[in-house]
């Protein structure tokens, strides 16, 4: 080889000169990465090792008018898993399998949860019991990436009693994340599904804190407060103008083996005292997942729990709708309250080749529209029908709200049915042109027929006949009262029925309602129903004191006979009502 | 006189050390993670190693080049012949696991044999190059010197063991180079491998030929010579698509990856992902000693191995990286003037190849941890860990101490 010294010092100049040149390479990548752009890695770095888990904010406490407790948050325990894909969530679910009971419907929502947000604690169990939560405990270290935290568990302490009301919570659906007004939720999250917790779900929800969990590059999580959490906020209570004790009442009245809905409402600012409906079913077991045997016995009972009553369910309001009907003739001029019809009641009423039935076989004679109302004689509405005519009596109807929902706030109230304007029209598409006669208007008057109102819509309708003839709207929350006028008759005139429908209690059909010390004005109904042709709806709605109304109540029992039973019911909730504010007011003037 | 008389090339040696304790710091914080894992106490291991190195690096610097020259051949055979036999009862290892570099004796892996065969090629080459009365000038005179590569070579790429063969090539050109051999014949001596790689892109092939053709038409070999350099390069650049088929999934993988580190990252991109974002999110003044949080948490691969590198950068941020680049340069100058100075061409040659194998390492190893180079799992000398490596590494040393001597002994006009 040529080793001439020059040659040699030649080529290690060279050999230097690369050597270096590498070097230089190599620092001058380094500085680019990690000089030029080491906030963009630092970052990086940071997303590597940080996983935010949110912190379950509890709801906000929803209290009564007194300040009892309707619904809270219990400690409780939530169970998610940082899971790197869906195998390693499957294969984990399996392995806590091993040690508890883990059904396929758990791992299918889990995996829906961790498909929906995948860089989330996915929850495996939303209201994980204690043994659960210590058994997981004791091995954590088998299951990397578990976190287990506290997450707030909502619980009614009077349970049954308010369901109808308070409605309950649950995980948000896929269906519901797919909604606007969901869109900055989150799959795993708990909303209001019902109920005043689905109605003030904004005010209820509090917000979301963040721990940040470090974890290492197989998803195990190596330190639980990598940083300072940020907090979860509840926000502040809501207060209900509910009356808990006589939501209560209205509960234990109900008992076992009555079915129906009750409204009862303050008549002037419209707040709602109490709201009920019968059968109920337990909000607590709602919470964390309800249980399949609880779900299906609900949704299997012909009696339909879920279904409420009082907002929802659409009634005949049978004869205490026969206020409607005098206001609109009223209104027209076509009666006075002293009035007589030129047929009496002889039990039945012949209109056309039809005999129309009073329900009374026996018949009440002779009356005048005040005795119609006291005594609820059908015979002498039939014949204020036929003075009214359809149309009348329809576009009265509809003017005094019957074809609107009453406005409470509450969720999916139903609309009231009943016909629409003009009502030719509408009988002719209902059964063809030739298909109806007048006969039609003689059903209406008396609350049957095209007729079909919410228990809570006749509470607001006597708000108005409590007071001035301004129906106010059903507030359980707002405490802003909204009064529409509903009557256009004559102060004296309102003071007739009014006098009319005390007589209803104090001699009429719901005379074995009567109270001690007491004046309760209202209206009795039995209204037939195409579901049962033996057992009617029972319906009562009315107010006291007659004088001075301090509460409306509106009481329909399904299938519950005579609405003399609905008034004994009514006259109760309003005896407690009233009794128990006689015995507050010394008490709180003596201190 | 006696060569007693000449100091050891403390410097080197200080370098040498230097690094080695940085390197087994590193090793230690890289057994500081959230979850602890076997490598906790593995620098305790490496500190041993570093020991026995250091021992033999004593030894090797008490002998003469005129010893090394005459082991050259028994070390040659005696490796080659283990890297045949590793073919049939090597297992895999950590970095490696299923490939058959290692050499076990009842189920106790002894150790790396291709770690000693790169020091062993080294000397064959360096014998073989110095014995000849002038660099090779023609393809034929090399095919000696490239038969002493090749063979151990083919061995190392059935482990497969890609990283270590790149070394071989970088050791085999870098001491043609040192021998005096001219570019051209260089380049065309280097021209099927890259007909190989360009073979890929029919275009840049072509191009690639053309300038060859130049080359042949400037030069004039003899024909036999002409047409053998374009029958390989005609062969590569149809073979490779071939070769492309038969090399294993991973390796391939690799190869992709290194072009578009995107292209899967969860598996081989991902290494190099985690890898940049170490080096990357260290800063400039790094995250501190044992506090790398891409190392903690176990998002670094092969951390204590082939991605040791990311670690200094993480926790020492740009100044550690640039500290260890300026340790290692040094060192690499040192070696290249120890070379450029020695008293024998074997010796001079020596050294050069054992330059040529460190900074094969250090830029293979360094650049792909930063994408510059593919990850060809090719461990960093004097950090990673490793214990045949290591003792080869001091060996080297010792090897390079005996040749500064003695070179500087004939500076200094001493007689061996």
């Amino acid at each position: 080889m040529s080793f001439q010294p020059n040659e040699v010092q030649r080529r290690a100049r060279v050999a230097s000169a690369l050597v270096f040149l590498s070097f230089l390479f190599l620092a001058g990548s380094f500085f680019q990465t990690q000089v030029l752009r080491r906030t963009q890695y630092a970052l990086k770095s940071e997303e590597n090792r940080l996983r935010e888990v949110p912190l379950p904010a509890p709801r906000g406490v929803i209290y009564d008018r007194n300040g009892q407790v309707i619904a809270e948050n219990l400690p409780g325990y939530a169970i998610s898993l940082l899971a790197r894909n869906e195998d390693s969530l499957r294969v984990m679910m399996r392995r806590i399998g091993a040690v508890v009971t883990v059904t396929p419907e758990q791992v299918g929502a889990a995996v829906r949860r961790f498909r929906r947000e995948p860089m989330r604690p996915t929850v495996l169990f939303g209201d994980a019991p204690f043994e659960l939560v210590s058994v997981l405990e004791e091995r954590r270290t088998e299951y990397p990436g578990l976190i287990i935290q506290s997450a707030p568990k909502r619980f009614y302490p009077d349970g049954p009693a308010v369901s109808a009301l308070v409605g309950y919570t649950g995980e948000i659906s896929e269906a519901e994340l797919a909604l606007a007004p969901y869109q900055h939720y989150k799959a795993g999250q708990q909303i209001g599904k019902d109920g005043i917790e689905r109605q003030y779900e904004t005010r209820l929800r509090g917000r979301e804190g963040v721990r940040f969990v470090e974890v290492d590059a197989r998803g195990r999580v190596v330190r639980e407060q990598a940083r300072e959490d940020l907090a979860p906020e509840g926000p502040p209570p809501l207060y209900t103008n509910i009356d808990l004790d006589l939501q209560r009442f209205v509960h234990e009245l109900f008992g076992d083996t009555l079915i129906g809905g009750v409204v009862a409402m303050e008549p002037r600012s419209g707040e709602v005292l109490a709201l009920h409906s019968a059968p109920t079913f337990d909000p607590n077991r709602f919470i964390g997942g309800i249980p399949r045997s609880y779900w299906q016995q609900l949704q299997d009972d012909p009696r339909r729990p879920l279904y409420n009553k009082a907002i929802k369910g659409t009634y005949p309001p049978g004869s205490v709708w026969k206020l409607a009907t005098a206001i609109i003739a009223m209104e027209e001029g076509l009666v006075a309250i002293d009035d007589e019809m030129t047929t009496p009641c002889l039990g039945s009423y012949q209109f056309g080749n039809r005999p129309f039935r009073c329900w009374k076989p026996e018949g009440h004679g002779r009356t005048t529209l005040a005795q119609a109302i006291e005594v609820s004689c059908d015979v002498y509405f039939y014949q204020l029908a036929l003075k009214l005519g359809v149309q009348r009596l329809v576009a009265g109807g509809i003017r005094l709200g019957t074809r609107e929902r009453s406005g409470i706030d509450l969720p999916a109230e139903s609309r009231p049915l009943f016909p629409t304007d003009p009502a030719r029209a509408y009988y002719d598409r209902l059964f063809g042109p030739q298909g109806w006669t007048a006969a039609v208007s003689l059903n209406l008057a008396i609350g049957q027929g095209e007729n079909s109102q919410t228990v809570v819509s006749m509470a607001r309708f006597y708000t108005a006949l409590a007071t001035d003839g301004y129906a106010a709207r059903p507030e359980v929350v707002r405490g802003q009262a909204e009064r529409v006028k509903l009557f256009a008759v004559t102060p004296a005139q309102l003071r007739d029925l009014q006098l009319a429908l005390t007589d209803v209690v104090g001699r009429g059909t719901a005379v074995r309602s009567r109270l001690e010390g007491i004046v309760v004005a209202g209206k009795t109904g039995t209204a037939q129903n195409a579901q049962d042709a033996v057992n009617d709806h029972a319906w009562f709605v009315g107010y006291a004191p007659a004088e001075d109304p301090q509460i409306v109540v509106a009481v329909m029992l399904e299938f519950g006979g005579s609405g003399g039973r609905a008034a004994r019911f009514a006259t109760r909730i309003i005896e407690r009502y009233l009794k128990a504010r006689v015995v507050a007011m010394p008490a709180t003037e003596g201190d | 006189m006696s060569r007693r008389a000449i100091p050891a090339d403390w410097p080197l040696v200080a370098l040498a050390a230097l690094l080695t304790a940085f390197g087994i710091a590193m090793i230690y914080s890289t057994g500081q993670t959230d979850v602890p894992t076997f490598v906790e106490g593995l620098w305790r291991t490496q500190v041993v190693w570093f020991v026995l190195g250091v021992t033999a690096a004593g030894v090797i610097s008490r002998a003469s080049v005129r010893f090394v020259e005459w082991a050259a051949l028994p070390a040659f055979l005696g490796a080659t012949l283990l890297l045949f036999l590793l073919l049939f009862i090597g297992v895999g290892a950590g970095t490696a696991a299923g490939t058959k570099s290692w050499l076990a004796i009842g189920g106790i892996r002894l150790g790396q044999p291709s770690e000693l065969a790169k020091i062993a090629v080294v000397l064959m080459l360096a014998r073989v190059l110095s014995g000849q009365r002038a660099a090779p000038t023609s393809l034929f005179g090399l095919v000696r010197p490239a038969l002493i590569v090749f063979v151990p070579w083919l061995f190392i790429m059935a482990q497969p063991d890609l990283g270590t063969g790149m070394v071989f090539v970088g050791i085999f050109f870098a001491m043609l180079f040192w021998s005096g051999v001219s570019w051209p014949l260089l380049v065309m001596a280097a021209s099927p491998a890259v007909s190989l790689i360009l073979a890929f892109s029919t275009g840049l092939w072509g191009a690639w030929f053309l300038l060859l053709l130049a080359l042949v038409a400037w030069k004039r070999p003899t024909w036999i010579e002409g047409a053998a350099l374009i029958g390989a390069n005609v062969a590569m650049g149809v073979v490779a698509p071939v070769l492309w088929e038969r090399l294993s999934p991973f390796q391939q993988r690799r190869l992709l990856v290194f072009l578009d580190p995107s292209s899967d990252p969860r598996a081989s991109g991902y290494h190099l992902i985690q890898s940049q974002v170490a080096i990357g999110s260290g800063g400039i003044i790094g995250k501190g000693f044992t506090q790398g949080t891409q190392k903690r948490l176990a998002f670094l691969p092969e951390q204590h191995t082939d991605f040791i590198f990311p670690v200094v950068g993480e926790e020492f941020g740009f100044l550690g990286v640039s500290v260890v680049l300026a340790l290692f340069c040094v060192l690499l100058l040192r070696t290249v003037r120890i070379a450029g100075r020695a008293s024998s061409p074997f010796a001079s040659l020596v050294a050069f190849g054992l330059t040529a194998a460190w900074l094969t390492h250090i830029v293979i190893n360094i650049g792909m941890t930063i994408g510059l180079m593919p990850i060809t799992g090719i461990p960093l000398p004097f950090f990673s860990y490793g214990g045949s490596f290591m003792l080869s590494c001091w060996m080297a040393v010792g090897i390079l101490v005996l040749v500064s001597a003695e070179g500087r002994g004939r500076a200094d006009g001493l007689v061996i």
